[in-house]
């Protein structure tokens, strides 16, 4: 079957079976390997995307399901020369060690900075009305669908702390 | 994945007449692909509801209101009338999942997950909800997760979601369309069946209904509410025990509590003894706990869920000694109000 949509605000069409999922078709069909394929089943976050602005779990999308629908990867948020804030606060502050899991954090921790941006709350939110502040806890809370098998996790806290306080 | 034909539904009827034998819906689709990709579930046919208009809004429904069943669980959960009125429910969906399935995740289809029972997702072990007459392999397996409540000798598994206990807690309504009959309400608690000796027949869905709202019930202004979660780690894990409850104070005495447990039973579990118990008394832990005795009555456990037992009860206690306010309000505890 064929599908169309956006990818990194490029149109692409695709030819695919039926039971492909979005992460294979945007590794396997248009290259864009940035987003990672961890454990294909939703739990570990590696293979996050934003589909429409929002952040999802590509292994666990059919991409039969995408027709006109906008995606944006690891690929769109930024390049080596004009890194986006979240992917210069992760080297500033070593938020990773072996990086596989970095794509995925960088693209559910730009979605969940607009999150908080909307108001939404968290289970950690002390009140589900104002306000929502970004402390230690928010953001181990709003980040616990990305795993990292380093357990970079306090590092990984420090650079979206940090790339929050320069985009507020 | 086995193989399957794709379909895109553009109205209800169209979709009911796709559906029958070995069809399934799609929405999310969080669960059921991670089921087929296990072979677990292996339908031969995948009807889109992505598309049909109508089912993506919260709308007021007299002093309630109708969620559309395609209305994602990050929606919901901010959605500031839920958070005015229904507290309860943003909190429980918040406890669930991660930021990235609840954005996929919809209202229908968080109702209709299957058990993250370990022998239901192992297709080398025996399983009566996957094979039904195969046996049960939870009966002597590793049970830390199964239910207490509800079971039978043929299926130990609990249902995973913490919506539902919301609205059970909230006395929800699920809104059914079938093909050739009127749209038909269900209450939340009927629309599960306990697993009997067909653990595979998990509520009273026939195949080609489908789910189209779930309603929510006028608020009930001033009650207090908590979504209180146990669980192996500290998110993003399936409850052990979890509590949903809403109280109603009369002064100093509870003028009405109404409760449903998650974590615990093949269903959100209610138990009218419970609120019986409460109704009219002066708060205390004594209260609290016989409460929670009255409940643990019907409890039928393993050596591996005996523990379920004692972290039922003081959860129970831990949630209703913050919603009556025996306990210092803690941070979770809302106060619901009449959305303006």
């Amino acid at each position: 079957m064929r599908t169309r949509f956006t990818v990194n605000g490029e149109p692409r069409e695709v030819e695919h079976d039926t039971r492909a999922t979005l992460l294979d078709i945007l590794r396997d069909q248009l290259g864009l390997t940035g987003t990672k394929k961890g454990c294909d089943h939703g739990q570990c976050g590696a293979c996050t995307v934003l589909v429409n602005g929002k952040r999802v779990n590509s292994c666990l999308c059919l991409a039969a399901m995408h027709e006109d629908d906008e995606m944006t990867t690891i690929e769109g948020l930024g390049s080596p020369e004009a890194l986006s804030a979240l992917q210069k606060a992760f080297v500033s502050q070593d938020g990773y060690q072996c990086g596989f899991c970095t794509p995925g954090q960088i693209v559910s921790a730009t979605a969940m900075l607009e999150e908080l941006r909307a108001g939404d709350p968290s289970f950690a939110s002390a009140s589900l009305e104002g306000e929502m502040p970004l402390d230690d806890s928010e953001i181990a809370e709003r980040m616990s669908g990305n795993l990292c098998r380093c357990s970079a996790y306090p590092l990984i806290r420090e650079a979206i702390a940090m790339a929050a306080e320069v985009k507020s | 994945m086995r193989e399957f034909d794709y379909t895109r539904a553009e109205t209800l009827s169209g979709a009911a007449g796709q559906l029958g034998e070995n069809a399934s819906i799609i929405a999310g689709g969080t669960n059921l692909l991670d089921l087929m990709k296990i072979q677990v579930m292996t339908p031969s046919r995948l009807v889109d509801i992505t598309r049909i208009d109508g089912l993506r809004d919260v709308s007021e429904d007299g002093e309630g209101l109708r969620i559309g069943a395609l209305v994602t669980n990050s929606e919901l959960a901010a959605d500031p009338r839920v958070r005015e009125g229904w507290p309860l429910l943003s909190r429980a969906i918040l406890a669930g999942a991660s930021g990235q399935i609840r954005n996929k995740a919809t209202t229908g289809g968080n109702l209709l997950q299957r058990t993250r029972c370990p022998y239901f997702y192992d297709t080398a072990m025996p399983c009566n909800k996957r094979n039904p007459g195969e046996g049960c392999s939870a009966k002597e397996g590793d049970g830390r997760m199964l239910a207490i409540f509800g079971t039978s000798e043929h299926c130990l598994a609990a249902h995973p979601s913490d919506m539902a206990v919301a609205l059970a807690a909230l006395r929800a309504e699920v809104e059914i369309c079938a093909p050739h009959g009127d749209a038909r309400r269900v209450p939340i608690s009927e629309l599960y069946k306990l697993p009997g000796d067909r653990p595979d027949i998990e509520t009273v869905l026939a195949p080609d209904d489908i789910i189209t709202a779930v309603h929510l019930p006028a608020p009930q202004a001033d009650t207090r509410q908590v979504y209180k979660k146990v669980r192996d780690r500290a998110s993003y894990a399936f409850a052990l025990v979890s509590v949903g409850v809403a109280v109603a104070m009369d002064g100093d005495r509870i003028a009405s509590v109404s409760c449903a447990i998650g974590g615990v039973a093949p269903k959100p579990w209610t138990d009218p003894e419970i609120e019986k118990a409460l109704a009219g008394q002066t708060p205390s832990d004594e209260v609290f706990g016989q409460a929670a005795d009255k409940a643990l009555t019907q409890a039928r456990c393993q050596p591996d869920t005996e523990f379920k037992k004692p972290l039922l009860r003081r959860t129970l206690i831990a949630a209703l000694r913050e919603a009556t306010g025996l306990a210092a309000s803690a941070p979770g505890v809302e106060t619901a109000r009449i959305p303006a």
